[in-house]
């Protein structure tokens, strides 16, 4: 692998609206490659540091190089989001079309593929997710763990070069934590996942980072 | 989304009786919008400011509030001076202007900036939730009450709903455009918020009976009435009643039109025997 840069946080700091500093000084670098985890305590800014990732919320200081290009205002971020997908804690908040099918399509109709190719995508991934049968099906009415699935799916969808997941895992039985690790190790080649589920970053990543402080540390051992 | 942030404050006004707020604010603002002249809407902003200067709100806030009342009435400032009768006081083409109109708008103005002032001061600086209550000590009907209540508590719920939503688009580079895709996404968005508020209220609504719920909630610290409240309220209202005194003949005319009347009662019955 020849190093290529995905991510490249410098000095970042930030805080939300009359609350404490969550980064102080942040760095944090992501390469091709890279399989890493993140752990740290509630509210240490683990969700806070993805939404700054693709754009969602902006730095009060510091700056936001995504492939190796600094990102400040939305147009540099739709091209980010385009290769970096990112998975919410809440399927539900991830979610928002009526049926299955539509909500996979969403994201590649956006980026202006036709509705031929759409057609193909929606069929392919969910081939890939074991959800065939379901793409008529209601979001709202899915199950947790197929709600799990169908956000992998929009995900999938957009052929992401790095995929964001948060607490990928919570909530979800042995055989879907299963299928989601199988599917993260054979295809995508680069990926931050923030858990908990230690066992599970232990199969998933390469290298965890922990957040102290408002810092990024190296965790030493696995 | 904070909707209670001219609540937390420290204040006299902010420690006063909900239920003496209520009953000073209602007539105060009828009391203003009685005013006919200019001066005593004048006098009323300025007392208003006073309480503000005496709350210790944070102006920038207020400000940005106030802009928002204000959008409105400027439409007022266009359509009305020219569409009023009266005496011509400029003229743009065929358009003209009278000054009865412009003193009008500028009487309105003063009038809806004063009682927003007012209301902000007053009921702004208590919670919803101490105001709710109050409602109920006033008598109100207990399910309008809480009506209110779920109301302001779940405004915000669903905006955080909205949010989360909006950020869920926008990850999957969603660009608005005036097309079909566009206007698709949007209705999703709307019918969602429905879907999930409702899922959310139900939920809510389970958990409430899981607890005990009975249509009332029952309230743990009540109301003690001080003297400072009292002392309030009258001063309040006898200040708002008596600019109208001052500043307008309209309670002076009052005896007068009376005694105008009898005259011409008793002239009439007079000439009928």
């Amino acid at each position: 692998m020849d190093n290529i840069n995905i991510v490249d946080i410098r000095k970042l700091h930030f805080s939300y609206h009359h609350g404490q500093e969550i980064f102080k000084g942040l760095n944090f670098s992501l390469n091709k490659g890279d399989k890493v985890g993140i752990i740290g305590s509630n509210g240490s800014g683990k969700t806070t540091l993805f939404h700054i990732i693709v754009g969602l919320i902006k730095p009060i200081k510091g700056d936001v190089y995504i492939f190796d290009k600094k990102r400040t205002n939305e147009k540099d971020f739709f091209e980010v989001r385009q290769k970096i997908g990112l998975l919410f804690q809440e399927s539900d908040d991830q979610l928002f079309c009526p049926t299955v099918e539509e909500d996979i399509a969403f994201g590649p109709l956006n980026i202006g593929k036709s509705h031929e190719e759409v057609k193909l995508v929606v069929k392919d991934v969910c081939e890939k997710f074991s959800l065939s049968g379901l793409e008529r099906k209601v979001t709202y009415r899915l199950s947790g763990g197929e709600k799990r699935l169908v956000a992998f799916a929009t995900l999938a969808a957009m052929n992401p070069e790095c995929l964001l997941l948060d607490e990928p895992t919570s909530g979800l039985d042995e055989a879907t934590t299963e299928r989601i690790l199988r599917y993260i190790k054979n295809h995508v080649e680069t990926y931050i996942v923030v858990s908990h589920d230690f066992e599970f970053l232990k199969d998933a990543v390469n290298k965890i980072f922990f957040i102290k402080d408002g810092k990024m540390n190296l965790k030493e051992t696995l | 989304m904070h909707l209670e942030e001219f609540a937390e404050g420290n204040s006299f006004i902010h420690k006063l009786d909900p239920r003496v707020k209520f009953l000073t604010v209602i007539p105060s603002v009828f009391a203003i919008a009685a005013m006919k002249t200019i001066a005593a809407p004048i006098a009323a902003l300025i007392v208003c400011l006073i309480l503000v200067i005496l709350s210790r709100l944070d102006l920038k806030k207020l400000i940005i509030r106030l802009i928002t009342v204000n959008v409105f009435i400027f439409f007022l400032w266009i359509f009305l001076p020219f569409s009023y009768p009266g005496e011509a006081f400029f003229q743009i083409g065929n358009l003209i202007a009278t000054k009865e109109g412009l003193l009008h708008v500028l009487s309105i103005t003063l009038k809806s900036n004063a009682i927003v002032l007012l209301t902000i001061v007053i009921l702004g600086t208590s919670e919803v939730f101490s105001l709710s209550h109050a409602l109920i000590h006033l008598k109100l009907p207990r399910k309008l009450v809480l009506l209110f209540f779920f109301f302001y508590r779940y405004i915000t719920v669903m905006h955080d709903e909205y949010v989360k939503m909006k950020k869920a688009i926008l990850i999957r580079c969603f660009k608005p455009k005036s097309n079909l895709h566009t206007y698709k996404t949007y209705a999703y968005l709307i019918g969602m918020l429905i879907i999930r508020s409702f899922e959310r209220s139900q939920r809510i609504y389970n958990a409430m009976l899981c607890r005990g719920f009975k249509n009332n909630f029952p309230i743990i610290s009540h109301f003690e009435l001080k003297k400072i409240d009292i002392a309030f309220g009258i001063a309040m209202i006898i200040i708002f009643f008596s600019l109208i005194a001052v500043f307008e003949n309209t309670f002076t005319q009052v005896p007068i039109w009376i005694y105008q009347k009898t005259l011409a009662l008793v002239g009439q019955a007079s000439r009928l025997s």
